[in-house]
């Protein structure tokens, strides 16, 4: 539609270089046939961008939502004072007594003589102070930029105090923010360490029938409860959720699940692809933002089981549901009907928005991840021809064998007879297969982007992050954060999609907006006056 | 209970930092570049700390904070910064047409040993620098000093760069405000307007962090010191350092570059902090306190004494910022009540030494491990009747009933602080009125049926 204006404006203002790697992530869709979109590629230093790095990735969103493992940053002390609290990641404890470190921030707080002499003592004196005080099942080690550059090693430390400790399981990341090119790096390196130091050290069984993990839901504002909530009432177990409302012993024993559901493909799907091959676990794609997704991923798992009971439960849950939901979306539609949306936000919600703005009749003129790869706009099917440069290169794959006890055949051959039928396993289609026609696909949007779209499209509402938030609102539009929900959600399931209805329509329909000019500025000047100023 | 971990034995540590009283240098660098008008603040290093950083302070001021990054990868990490540095000075003269740009460094450029000011040379050397534009930097290496010592070095920075020398000086006065709200320096600019004192402050984030709504987004507000004032500041009579970690440096620069004179003083919290400043200013520059400034005073010394039973012998744990603490501990005393526990995470003896003076009795800490850990731990030894701080003094407030103000940074909860001041005598109106609500919403909240009274 406008995408040449788009062109022209970065034509514009950036220099020759910049433009034609700009170009490469901004690209018009044609869901008929997917083009290529550049994607996890570096960021142009200046350019103002709205990524993060490794660290915040790794600590900040993978292990940030288990409440109990003393997560203890490794560096000077911002990294661990801005990760702290500030993700919204709500957690249950079982009891008033059980173990909940989330409002704590430990840090080992390196000061210069650490930088010059080593920080690796101090590390291992720091975990030991926590033991001490706090006896926790779990110490988690978190690198931090310099950390790496003077050779500390987390690992190495780790492996002894957990020795020392015996009855502690210590673990590292090395996920100093330099490394990859955005969060996406930071996902990975927590992917590959709690695959190898937590996952399978709990064997026991509960008797569920129906037992499956939950990948990738980090429990923003409460969306795994309502998830718990949908599962219970169908009969089908949890056993752990990465890793929003976790706990240690739900990833220790998560090899134990029969099926792995992915809600966030990019930040988990490396966990869900190790269990397979180690355990034989398949894994399903599903999406519990927005309800007719919210309906089809439960039929998925209706249709995994074959089990015409858990099917009926379904049913009857699905129709309860909808029914409930679409009065009420009735009377909310016609406000929001025609509107128009953008989302620029992780690497799954500005595709699983999508479905909620569909469902309140709204189009998204735009969208596009933050920290994605190809495969989360084109879909899996691309992976195979994803070019592997020099900054992913460097973050870990782990080589992981089959567990020769533990591996299920029978899962896999219950996969092989479904693949039969046509039910599709590991497979994402990404954004861009669900987006409509000539609608913009941007990766890693600048800032400076974004306002040019906003400039020319002037949508209803825009969706982004808290960096963008107060920006776009200056220019009269209103922005919902995606990542923190504006302090409000739960937006999963059949009770979210009502809270996002509501919440959408009071942003679009508010009338604070006319606020804005001054009314003095509106009408023509009074000509006379009371008093005469000389 | 939130905070369901915190023991009342207190324990030695050496090592492990819990729940900080400080951030890292390079977010006060950046709030001090803000305070530039037509400024675009850059962290060299990872992209993570940006934005950290730009989140931190919009979640505070729920304003846009611009600013750019070097966008670090391993390659860079491995073979210097200054390729992307180059890159990013290019395009964001191209592309955001800042009047400056203030480089901060991060523990990671520090520690890979970039040489910004080499690189900044270089880009003026390559043309990269527009004609009347301006880089200017700072060292702000994480794993020194706190976020009021990265405030402090840009503030220094600021000063280095911009002020121009002349032997002639001229009447007006330079304030370094040191790391308060928008809203406070706006009111020390209506008190020195109200002494008719001429006066170039810097860094001044009015007009930048409290932006009004108008249906544009202005990438520069219109606030922020004017570099051309900055320039002149160099010709001033004399300077006054507000905060001796956040301002002492910058104006000790501004008297070895420009041989402008100064004295540093507490940022004016409180009644006694004021009455310094102003007499010194007074004295300064010849012009007297007005009435209405004296009125103010009056106002706030009646309201003191009209509400005194409710603040005498009342406990308070602190924890927060040295320049802050030093006057508010004043103030607190001065209305009567007993600041019991102190804690900052900033380094520094001068802070011990003005303790020691001002309240002899309390428990104190600053520097490593002076966190609100240990401040927690206690107040579980010795309750307070309130406390202050930042945002993450709630968890503490909720788990222990303990009335609450915010103040310092960051507050990511609660509004006010971009408008209403708590410098000078109608800021300590104003703080003494969030101090008495709290005490007395607790009164009411607790007091028995029959105890609960209408007038207060």
């Amino acid at each position: 539609m406008s995408y040449e204006k788009l062109d022209e404006y970065m034509l514009d203002k950036y220099p020759k270089k910049i433009y034609r790697k700009r170009q490469k992530s901004v690209v018009v869709n044609e869901p008929s046939e997917i083009p290529e979109i550049q994607a996890n590629v570096r960021t142009v230093p200046g350019i103002i961008t709205q990524r993060g790095c490794t660290y915040a990735g790794c600590k900040g969103v993978i292990l940030g939502p288990t409440r109990d493992i003393v997560n203890i940053t490794h560096g000077p002390i911002g990294c661990g004072f801005y990760s702290w609290l500030t993700r919204r990641n709500q957690t249950r404890p079982e009891s008033d007594q059980s173990e909940n470190y989330i409002p704590y921030c430990f840090s080992t707080d390196m000061q210069d003589s650490n930088i010059v002499f080593g920080g690796e003592a101090k590390l291992k004196e720091a975990i030991q102070e926590a033991y001490d005080m706090f006896h926790p099942k779990a110490i988690a080690i978190f690198a931090t930029c310099p950390v790496g550059l003077i050779g500390d090693d987390v690992h190495a430390a780790a492996r002894e105090m957990k020795e020392k400790l015996g009855d502690c399981n210590v673990f590292g990341f090395s996920c100093e923010g330099y490394k990859g090119v955005s969060q996406s790096a930071g996902h990975h390196i927590a992917n590959n360490q709690i695959f190898k130091h937590v996952v399978g050290l709990d064997d026991s069984r509960s008797d569920s029938k129906y037992r499956v993990n939950l990948l990738g839901e980090y429990n923003i504002g409460g969306d795994a409860f309502v998830i718990d909530d949908l599962f219970e009432r169908i009969g089908v177990e949890i056993v752990s959720t990465f890793s929003g409302n976790s706990t240690l012993n739900s990833f220790e024993n998560a090899h134990t699940a029969d099926l792995n559901l992915i809600m966030c493909h990019r930040s988990i799907n490396y966990v869900a692809d190790m269990m397979e091959k180690k355990y034989g676990i398949p894994w399903l794609k599903v999406n519990f933002i927005g309800a007719a997704a919210t309906s089809k991923s439960l039929r998925r798992i209706g249709e995994y089981y074959e089990d015409e009971d858990l099917k009926a439960r379904i049913e009857k849950v699905i129709a309860e549901e909808e029914a409930k939901l679409n009065e009420k979306l009735a009377l909310i539609k016609p406000k929001t009907e025609g509107k128009t949306t953008m989302l620029f936000v992780g690497a799954s919600r500005a595709h699983h928005y999508q479905e909620l703005f569909n469902e309140l009749g709204m189009e998204t003129l735009a969208a596009g991840y933050e920290f994605a790869h190809r495969d989360d706009y084109e879909g899996r099917r691309v992976l195979p021809t994803i070019k592997v440069d020099a900054d992913s290169r460097n973050i870990e794959e782990l080589h992981v064998d089959k567990d020769e006890t533990r591996f299920s055949q029978e899962l896999q051959d219950k996969k092989a007879a479904l693949e039969a039928k046509g039910v599709e396993f590991s497979d994402y289609d990404g954004i861009m297969a669900e987006m409509a026609k000539g609608s913009l696909v941007i990766d890693d949007v600048s800032h400076y982007e974004m306002e040019k779209l906003i400039e020319m499209y002037k949508p209803s509402i825009f969706c982004a992050g808290i960096k963008e938030k107060f920006a776009v609102q200056k220019m009269g539009i209103p922005l919902k954060q995606l990542h923190s929900y504006d302090y409000g959600g739960p937006y999963a399931g059949y009770e979210g999609a009502f809270n996002f209805y509501k919440d959408i329509e009071r942003m679009v329909g508010t009338k604070v907006w006319d606020l804005v000019k001054a009314p003095w500025l509106s009408q023509s000047a009074m000509n006379a006056s009371y008093v005469k100023v000389s | 209970m939130l905070l369901r971990h915190t023991s009342k034995e207190v324990k030695e540590r050496n090592a492990l930092t819990i729940n900080p009283a400080k951030t890292c240098q390079p977010v006060g660098a950046m709030y001090a570049s803000l305070g530039i008008h037509g400024c675009l603040p850059h962290s060299h290093g990872s992209q993570g700390c940006c934005s950290y950083h730009r989140s931190a302070l919009t979640r505070h001021y729920k304003e846009p904070v611009m600013a750019g990054t070097s966008s670090f990868t391993e390659g860079t990490s491995v073979f210097g910064g200054q390729s992307n540095l180059i890159t990013a000075f290019e395009n964001m003269f191209n592309v955001y047409d800042p009047d400056i740009i203030a480089v901060h460094t991060t523990c990671l450029s520090e520690t890979i040993g970039d040489d910004v000011s080499q690189i900044a040379q270089k880009a003026y050397d390559d043309g990269k620098v527009p004609e009347g534009k301006y880089i200017i930097q700072a060292s702000t290496p994480s794993y020194v000093g706190s976020h009021v010592t990265g405030f402090a070095n840009m503030c220094t920075a600021i000063a280095k760069d911009l002020p121009v020398y002349t032997e002639e000086k001229n009447s007006t006065i330079n304030i370094l405000p040191g790391w308060v709200e928008p809203s406070d320096m706006k009111e020390i600019k209506r008190i020195m307007k109200a002494m008719k004192v001429p006066f170039i402050m810097f860094p001044d984030t009015s007009g930048v962090m409290d932006a009004p709504m108008t249906g544009t987004h202005e990438f520069f507000p219109k606030g922020g010191t004017k570099i051309s004032d900055l320039k002149k500041s160099g010709s001033s009579a004399f300077t006054f350092a507000l905060g001796k970690f956040c301002s002492e440096d910058a104006a000790t620069q501004l008297k070895k570059g420009c041989g402008v004179p100064f004295e540093t003083m507490e940022i004016p919290f409180g009644i006694k902090a004021t009455d310094r400043f102003l007499m010194k200013v007074s004295e300064i520059t010849g012009c007297p306190i007005p009435e209405e400034i004296a009125v103010e005073r009056g106002q706030l010394v009646d309201m003191i004494t009209d509400m005194e039973q409710y603040l005498f012998g009342k406990k308070v744990a602190l924890f927060g910022d040295p320049d802050t603490i030093i006057p508010l501990s004043e103030f607190l005393s001065d209305i009567g009540m007993v600041p019991k526990h102190i804690v900052s995470g900033t380094p520094g003896n001068y802070f011990m030494e003005k303790m020691g003076e001002i309240v002899p009795d309390a428990n104190v800490k600053n520097g490593p491990q002076a966190d609100m850990y240990l401040m927690h731990q206690w107040i579980k030894n010795e309750s307070v009747d309130l406390l202050i701080g930042n945002t993450y003094g709630k968890y503490i407030a909720r788990d222990e009933n303990i009335p609450f103000v915010r103040m310092g940074f960051p507050i990511y909860d609660r509004v006010g602080h971009s408008y209403f001041p708590l410098v000078g005598y109608k800021g300590a109106i104003r703080l003494l009125e969030k101090i008495l609500t709290v005490i007395m919403d607790k009164v009411d909240a607790e007091a028995k049926e029959e105890k609960f009274e209408l007038v207060m």
